[in-house]
Formats: C-alpha cells, structure tokens, sequence
C-alpha cells in the first residue's frame, strides 16, 4: 500500500478504505488539492483519469468515484468523495486537473444534480435543460407526469452557469457566454450525414474557419445506467451489445468480466480462446465500418462500398455461431451463448486469407490518393498530454503517440499469451489515426492467426447458480474495445441486481477533445476530425 | 457524312411555301426551342440513368433494375415523382429570389447547351463567337446558384453558395484558357468551325504536348466548374447536408439536379467537340481504307460516343476520388493550373508561329 | 365490394406478403364513394411513380442505422428498387426510415424533420425501439414507439431486423403506395391563404393590417 501511504501523509483529510478494491476517501475540502499531488508527485504521477462514475449512496449522501492510472508507472488508485447534502450537493472539480473530467462531471450533474464548483461550464450534458429531476438518484419520480414527452423546440441557451465561491464561501452563480450575439453558429446535427448518429455540435464560424465548437449529447441517451439498477446480471448483459453496436462482444465481454472477477469464477480456456478470436473479430469489423464511413464522409464513395462488402463476411461468421448480424448477444456470463459452429475455423481462415489483399486495395483506393492524404495529414493534431488529460483511448491516443492499448497494460483473456505489435503512431493527426486503425486491421488478423487452430477441446459455458449475485464491493473491468476502453464499473451491495452500474464510454474522451482539435481548422476538416475520431454515439450518450 | 442542314434547309422551304417569312421564322424558332428542351431532358435522363449504372458498377452493385428492363423506366418513376412532390415555401426567405433561382440555374444549362454542335448542321446557336456566348451562358448558373443559398434562409445553403461563388469563378478562368489554347490553333471561335478544322485529325492529335495539357486542365477545371466530385463542396452532402440546394423541395430541387446533370453532358461535350474532333470520325492519314469506314457512322453517333466517353471518364473520377477542402481547391486553381494554363497558352502560341503543329 | 388494385411487386407474388387484408380494406375505403375513370387511371401513373422513386432520408439513431447502411450496401443494394438517391436534406425526401431508438429529446427534433419533409410524405419504423420502445421500454428518457409522435406507415420489427426485412418493409412501403389515391388524397397540397393563416397563427400576428393585405396581395401577384 505504497501509494496509498503517500498520498495519505501528503495530503489531510484523505483516509484509506479497505475492501474488495481498497479506495481512498478524500474529503470534498481536500478533493482537489488531493487532485493535483495525484497528478504531479514524482512518484504518483496519475494522469490518466480512467473513469468518472457519479454515485448515489443513499445516507451517506452523493459522491465521485474516481479511477486513476499513471501512464508512466503504469500503477493504478480508485478514489471516491462524497457529500451529505442532498438538496445542494456541491464538490470542487478537477476538471483543471484532468481534462476528462470536464464532460463527465457535467455527465454527474445531470445524472445527480452535483454542482461542481469552478467548472467552467455546469450545463446538463444529456437531458433537456427543462427535465426536471436527476434520474439516477435512488429517489428520482420517474412519472410520466413529470417528465412527458416535451415536443417543444429545444432552446439552445447562449449562456452557461459557473458556480464560485465567494469570499465568505457562498456559492455563487455566473453566467458565461458561450456565443456571442455577432457569431455566425451553424448547428451541425442531430440529423447531419457526417454526424454518425445524433451528436450534434454548435460551430461558431469565421468563414469557413471554426471558431470554437459545443457538442451537445443525449440525443440517444437510454438511461442504460438506471435501467441496469433494476435488472438481473444476466439481463444487465443485454443491454452492453446497444451501446457500441460495433463493439458488441468486447462491451458485452468487459461486463461478464467485471462479474466474473467479482465472483471469482474460474474460465476454461476454450471461453478465453472464443471470446479473444470473437473480439479481434469484431475489432475488424468496427475498423472497415470505419474505413467506409470515413471515406465516405471524405466523398469517396465507392471505398464505403468496398468495406461494407467485406465486413459481409465477418457478419457471416458471427451469424453462423451467435445467430445475430450486429447485436449478437453471445458473451455470457461463465462462458458464452453457444459453442462454436463447426465452420468457425475454416471461415475465419477463409475471411483471413482473403482479408489481406483487399488491404492492399483499400490503401490503393484510397489511402495513396493525393487528395485523401492531403485533406488527412496535419489536420486535427492532438498532443500526446492532451490524449491522456482528455483520457482519448483507442486508436486515438495510440496515433498521438500514447501506448494506451488495454491489451497490453491489463492483458485479459488469451492477449497476455499472443505475440501482437501496439501501433503507436506519433504525429496525431487524422491520418495517424487512420492508419492505426488499418494497421490494427492487420494485427487482428495475425492475433486471430495464432489462436484459430489451437482452439482446445473443453466447455464454453462454466455451471453458474441459477440466481447470480456479485459480493459487496467496487469493481472495474476494462477491455480494449474497438475505439478505446471500454470499461465497466460495479458497485455491489450482494444483491441479484447491481447497485450502481456505469459503463466507461469509450466516446465521451473521444467528443470531448473535439473543441480543442478542431478550431482554426476548416468545416471540411470537422468532418474528417470527426471520421478519424471513431465515435459511435449511442456509446457516448448511454 | 450526313448533313444535317439538308432537313433544316427543306423544313424552312415548306414553311415559306405555307406562310410569311417572319411568322415562319416564328414557327421554327418554337420548334427548336422545342427540339431543345426535349433534347435536354432526354439527356438529363439519359444522364442520371448512367450516372446510377455507372457507380452501380464502381461499388459492385447493381444499380436500379426492377423497374423496366435493366431499370430502365427507373427515371420516368422519379420524374413523375418529382413533379407531384410539394414544393416547399420557406418562411422568411426571399420568396421571389427563392422561387427564381433553379430558373436562372436551368436557363444556363439550356443556353450553354444550345451551343453543342450535335451533328453537322444541328447546331441551333452557332455564330463567330461562339465560344465566348458559350462562357457567358454557362456563368448565368453561378447567379443563380448564389441566390438559391442566399435566399433560402439557411447557413448551410449560404456557406455551399459562397463556397461555389468562389470556386466556379476561380475555374471558369482555366477553362477559358484551355479552349483559348485551342483557339489560338484553330483562330476561330465559331464551334462548328472549330470542328470542320479536325476533318484531319482532332486538335488533341495535332495540337499534340500544349493541347493534351490544355486537355487535362479542362477536365479539371470543367470538373470543378460543374460541381462535380471531387470538386462537389458546394453541395458537399457529408458537410453541408445538401449545400446551396438544402432548402429545394419537389421539381424546384429537380431542376437543380438535372442542371447538375446537363451540365457534366455540356462539359463534356464541348471537350469533345474542342479536343475530340466533335462530330468528325475518327480519321487517319494514309489510312483510306479505314477512313471511309469511319465516314458511314453518322456524326451524331460519333458526337455521343465522344462525350459519353468524356462523361464517364469524370464519372470514373468522381465515385473514386474523396472531396478537396476549399483553400485546397483555390489553392489548385491560382496556383497551379492558372499558371500552368498560361504558360500553355504561350506555348502553343510560339508553336503556332512557328509552325511546330501538325 | 371486390378488390379491385393489387398492388405488383416484382418478382414477389401477392400471396405471399402478409397483411394483405390491410391493403384490402384500405382500398374498400378508399373507393368506397367511387373512382373517377379518369382520375382513377391517372392516380395509377403517379402512384406508380411515387412507389419506384421513394427516396429515403439520411436518419439514423443507433444500431439499426448501420443494418440500414448494410441494405443500401453491395450485397443489399435498395438501389435496385430505386430507393437508391438517400437525401441529407428532408426538403427532398420522401420517407424517412426511424432507425433506432427516439428518446425524450429526439422526439421534437424527429418531429421537425417530418414536419420539414415535403408531402407526401412516408414513415417506416425500424426495429424494436422505433416500434415499441424494444429494450428501453423501461427507461425514463425512451419514446414507447415512435407512432406516438409520427403517422407510422410501416413497422418492421426486430432488433435490428436483418436486411432482408428491411428490404420486405419497404416493398410493403411501395405496396401501399401503390394502392393510394393521390388526387384528393395523400396530395394534400395546402393553399397559400391557408399557409398564409398558419403562418401569422404561429408568428402571433392578429388579423392583417391593410398595409400588409396589400403588401402581400402584390406578393402573389
């Protein structure tokens, strides 16, 4: 307990918590001063906000967890704050801190009603600013009385609200102005082609030049996170496939984890096998998804026909075993669904041989065009530190330069046990991430070549009870899904239903820096910036 | 090979015979209008139907094929579409502007239009200037593409105008300079001169390296001038939704569309007719055999096959090619193609002088 | 009365789609007054335009949308059946396929859009959300079925449905389109005194002023 000593003697009124995970308590008082020796100590150095999760704990009022990692040291700390007062909930913010927390706390005023004082924008980030109530809280009215379905017109305010303290230490409310009246803002999306769903972002313009851009979420929000309070396990599982659709078996493989960690459940190494070959699988898939849609959102049409043709043929293969197209429903949690079809083996290898060239012609098509490497390279440059204070995962943060893959840092399943390169590339731009994510395509292959004829004999599913339930604690399970990771977060309290679940979006890093990439870039380069991102929406808004 | 102003010549004899000459030159004046229009959205047709089959066959499709054999009454379904759909009135926007805009942009596509010399002897607007009548008609389209964004009342259609303000402004420039290369050669700017000088050998073969350059440049320049990929940013569907034409709805959107159409044919045809000798058959020196041939296709067979040829090809360019941004697409323009272009036309200024041309 | 459109689809005989009474009875109301010869062969040829030409829009929510990119894709195609021309811009589409889930603060953004389309105007709701909710039916942010905010004209149920059935759908989607009457029925083509009274209605203007009258009297010409 080498860290959590340090952190103790350097600042008052943190404490440690032991448990199933240990957790450092931190005083709200101290929370930030805490916040900046975590990241800056020498021998700390935690960088990395993993996952924000806002809580409600009932008596003990609402709170933060924190998740932290040291890119450096590569050592990890869970941290949680809390506050009594249910009515005005306040907590100081650390989005100064780590720049990733700047969407998430907003993301846990929404879902709570927490104030965080010195953020520089407190808006609901999901719900409608005329919602009334904060629906993750244990004691929210879900009436449809409340809350009907408002078909007015949304009003998008101009203005937003900082919370300060002043010198006596009341809170104080400001307002800020987000555009001016003389800004040309054009509002791309919910309904815009490149949007990829229903993201929608407001750009202030200077010409053709972006000033500055907002996104706005929650267009697809579901409230998957209060749905899953009242779910099973087993059925909690089925609602991980919905959120990253093309990440379906490593969300849904993330969560079985996160349960069976906490259960101690033991796998064959079949299951691992399966699920490790059904993941580079997917991975596949979700990068020539991306392939297409990226050039098509760069108005080469004909190579968006080209990936969807070929992503065909991993759809055959997951039909064939799991019975779903997209939505597939296969991981479970002690194993998966159904044992593989007999075919499997011989159509993977199929689709891999064949896989190859066609790499070769997609950077023939498109990745050699003069046009395509122009509008790509030196557009959109993310920093190395920004990609981590963001918390950019995926081929994202790899194309900054930043060796983030989960695979690597936390090897689960069969991964710890194959030989695969991490591509890191180190200028950042579009075509970096781009081309991460075409070599990813390659390295999948090899990692799916090393196991597909090894595949050992045994079960595919381990005898669980029929009523499954997690012992008390916290626990976080991480995987590298398709655009970063995707991790998900339990509180348990030994109940069949969980008490608090909260999926680490993988896309919520990934919008969150869109501001900072963008300005001074061009409408066109939004468009590719946002292509290259890899974003699925209904991820970012749950 | 045929010679279309035989039928011409012997419809205005029977008319004279009928009635005075002014009320004659009335009746003909409607029937090639007529004949013009028709012509017009027959191509349109033609057009958008080999634009679907075209990039049907880039992207291992199809294409439309359940209505009509092959699909092919696939866009008599989409016109009589288009005429029955609502046209939509757009609350504070210029309604007289709005409503005039998809006008001005058709009536400079017909107008440009009616320059092609089809055969010999159909050539409905054919004069000693032919080529600058040509470049003003087809800038009439600019206008009204500008006042579609302008009057629509949406940012997306007035960034999609402004963005084509500039850019067919700027490629109108090498497109001038590529047929100016040309006319320095034939020293005419009547087009059914320009095509009567390739009875030896289209200008592409004679003008030889300062024509194939000024080819080139057409083809981007007339490109871009259409607002084709990968020069569409005016329209640009995965950033600005539909560009200048966002606020269109039923046949006034129709419009816009089959301009966009017409005009990658007019492109196109005025390339083949100034590079590709046009109606003339292919001929080659000391090849009689083979010339006479050539002379029993007809020359309107010969005409289609060559801007056809010429379409496809840009077809082949747009489904392939990702979208330029706007400082990339100036910056190709003034910088490159504009210099390059004048230094061709110097070129093929000395080599006339000089006699370096076959 | 006997039935007397069925509606062709190609290479799909009529027995074999289901919910035909439907149509059937869809017909019977509609012909219950009679058609006139002329009309009636008239609305033929437009409604054999409208329901080869239906041209989608670029919507999409969630996992659905990419089964939708899957059926306008090589192996799909809608292309064929000239669905082909998908539109950014809902000026210029003729229906719009709800792919995915519509929450609380979609819905009057969906609700614009249909409003924004130009008539007429069709809705297919895709997959189990748009239907009925699907998955989030318990959820607090989920509409229960997009038919609670749109005139849905064909379901097509899963989660997501394959593409095949999205396919199915929208020959369904054509099949009534076919059966429709367009004169004095889906053309509900308003007139500019009734656009002009809806208008002040929603700008809060009272009864015109004579200036404006005027103004506007010269604006129709």
């Amino acid at each position: 307990m080498d860290i959590y000593e340090k952190i103790t003697a350097l600042v008052p009124g943190v404490r440690l918590e032991e448990g199933a995970t240990p957790t450092l308590y931190v005083e709200p008082a101290s929370l930030h001063e805490a916040a900046v020796a975590l990241r800056d100590h020498a021998e700390l150095q935690f960088d990395f906000l993993r996952s924000l999760t806002g809580m409600d704990w009932g008596e003990e009022g609402l709170g933060v967890v924190y998740h932290l990692e040291s890119t450096r040291l590569g050592h990890q700390l869970v941290m949680r704050t809390a506050t009594a007062d249910r009515e005005h909930p306040e907590l100081p913010t650390v989005c100064d801190v780590w720049k990733a927390a700047e969407l998430n706390e907003r993301e846990v005023y929404d879902y709570y009603g927490v104030i965080f004082i010195n953020h520089p924008d407190m808006r609901r980030l999901y719900l409608r600013d005329d919602w009334v109530g904060y629906p993750l809280r244990k004691d929210f009215d879900e009436s449809e009385e409340l809350n009907p379905i408002r078909m007015t017109n949304e009003e998008s305010s101009d203005f937003t609200s900082v919370y300060v303290k002043d010198d006596q230490g009341h809170t104080v409310e400001t307002k800020q102005v987000l555009f001016e009246d003389d800004e040309y803002v054009v509002n791309v999306g919910p309904q815009h082609p490149a949007t990829h769903g229903v993201l929608r972002f407001r750009v202030s313009l200077d010409g053709e030049v972006i000033r500055k851009l907002h996104v706005h979420c929650g267009y697809i929000h579901r409230g998957i996170e209060k749905m899953c309070e009242s779910l099973t396990y087993p059925q909690t599982l089925a609602l991980t496939d919905r959120l990253d659709y093309l990440g379906a078996m490593q969300n849904r493989h993330a969560l079985c984890m996160c349960i069976e960690q906490a259960m101690g459940v033991e796998l064959p190494e079949r299951v691992q096998y399966i699920r490790t070959i059904m993941d580079e699988l997917q991975r596949i898939d979700s990068h020539l998804l991306f392939f297409s849609t990226f050039c098509m959102d760069l108005g080469a049409l004909t190579a968006f026909f080209y990936g969807f043709r070929d992503r065909e043929m991993i759809l055959d293969i997951f039909e064939e075993t799991t019975g779903g197209r997209l939505i597939l429903n296969y991981n479970t949690i002690g194993g998966v669904q159904a044992d593989i079809h007999p075919d499997f083996v011989h159509k993977v290898k199929k689709f891999i041989a064949y896989m190859r060239p066609k790499l070769r012609e997609y950077h023939e098509v498109f990745t050699g065009n003069v046009i395509a490497q122009e509008r790509m390279k030196g557009v959109g440059v993310l920093s190395r530190e920004d990609a981590i204070s963001f918390g950019a995962t995926g081929g994202t943060g790899r194309a900054s330069g930043w060796a983030c893959d989960v695979r690597k840092r936390h090897p689960y399943a069969m991964y710890g046990k194959v030989e695969f390169k991490e591509i890191v590339f180190e200028e950042g731009d579009c075509f970096a991430r781009y081309m991460v994510r075409m070599k990813e395509i390659e390295e999948s292959m090899n990692i799916i070549e090393q196991l597909i004829d090894n595949i050992p004999a045994g079960d595919y599913q381990v005898k669980m009870k029929p009523v499954i339930r997690v012992p008390e604690g916290r626990y976080y399970a991480a995987v590298e899904g398709s655009r970063g990771e995707f991790g998900a977060y339990i509180e348990s309290r030994g109940d069949k239903y969980p008490y608090r679940l909260k999926f680490r979006s993988t896309g919520l890093p990934l919008i969150s820096c869109l501001d900072t990439i963008t300005r001074g870039g061009k409408i066109a380069d939004l468009i590719a910036i946002g292509g290259t991102l890899d974003y699925v929406v209904p991820d970012i808004d749950r | 090979m045929f010679d279309f102003s035989v039928v011409t010549n012997w419809v205005h004899g029977w008319l004279m015979s009928l009635m005075p000459e002014g009320l004659a030159i009335l009746v003909e004046c409607i029937l090639i209008g007529l004949g013009v229009l028709v012509l017009y959205a027959v191509i349109a047709m033609m057009m958008i139907f080999m634009e679907r089959k075209v990039c049907g066959a880039f992207q291992c499709r199809l294409g439309p094929n359940r209505v009509g054999p092959w699909g092919v009454f696939q866009l008599f379904a989409d016109v009589i579409k288009m005429l029955i759909k609502e046209v939509i009135a757009i609350r504070h926007s210029d309604r007289f502007l709005y409503n005039l805009a998809p006008y001005v942009v058709i009536l400079g596509s017909v107008l440009a239009f009616a320059c092609i010399p089809f055969n010999k002897g159909v050539e409905v607007l054919d004069f000693n200037v032919g080529v600058f009548f040509f470049m003003a008609a087809s800038s009439i389209g600019i206008v009204g593409i500008l006042l579609a964004g302008w009057s629509s009342n949406n940012k997306y259609s007035l960034i999609g105008a402004m963005r084509s303000g500039a850019q067919m402004i700027s490629y109108e420039l090498s497109v001038g300079l590529s047929i100016l290369t040309i006319v320095v050669l034939t020293d005419t700017m009547q087009f059914s001169e320009i095509v009567e000088r390739q009875a030896d050998g289209w200008f592409i073969f004679k003008g030889h390296i300062p024509a194939l350059i000024a080819f080139i440049i057409y083809l981007i320049a007339g490109n871009a001038e259409v607002n084709r990929g990968p020069f569409d940013l005016p329209e640009a569907e995965s950033e600005l939704t539909a560009g200048y034409h966002t606020e269109y709805s039923g046949m006034h959107f129709g419009l816009f569309y089959v301009a966009e159409f017409v005009n990658l044919f007019i492109v196109s045809s005025i390339a083949a007719t100034v590079f590709l000798g046009g109606w003339m058959p292919l001929h080659v020196p000391g090849w009689d055999g083979f010339n006479q041939v050539m002379d029993y296709i007809p020359g309107f067979i010969w005409f289609f096959a060559k801007a056809f040829f010429v379409v496809w090809l840009l077809m082949w360019i747009k489904w392939t090619f990702p979208r330029l941004r706007i400082d990339q697409i100036l910056h190709l323009e003034w910088k490159i193609l504009v210099p390059i272009g004048l230094a061709n036309l110097l070129l093929m200024t000395v080599c006339v002088v000089f006699g370096w041309h076959f | 009365m006997e039935m007397t459109k069925k509606p062709k689809i190609k290479g799909m005989k009529y027995e074999d789609f289901n919910d035909n009474e439907y149509l059937e009875n869809m017909v019977k109301e509609l012909n219950a007054n009679g058609v006139n010869v002329l009309v009636g062969v008239l609305d033929d040829v437009v409604n054999w335009g409208r329901s080869n030409s239906l041209w989608p829009l670029t919507f999409a929510t969630s996992c659905c949308g990419i089964e939708y990119m899957a059926v306008g894709a090589a192996r799909y195609d809608f292309a064929r059946f000239g669905f082909e021309v998908t539109r950014a811009s809902p000026r210029q589409a003729d229906f719009i396929m709800v792919a995915g889930t519509i929450t609380d603060k979609m819905a009057p953004v969906l609700k614009r859009l249909y409003d924004q389309m130009a008539d007429p105007k069709y809705v297919i709701a895709v997959g189990g959300c748009a239907v009925s909710g699907g998955p989030f039916k318990k959820s607090y942010h989920v509409v229960k079925g997009v038919d609670q905010i749109l005139p849905v004209d064909v379901y097509i149920p899963g989660c997501p449905p394959r593409p095949e059935a999205m396919l199915y759908g929208m020959m369904q989607l054509q099949r009534k389109v076919k059966v429709e009457k367009f004169f004095g029925g889906v053309n509900k083509k308003m007139s500019q005194e009734e656009y002009r009274r809806i208008l002040r209605e929603q700008e809060g203007m009272p009864s015109p002023n004579p200036v404006a009258a005027q103004a506007e009297a010269k604006d129709k010409e």
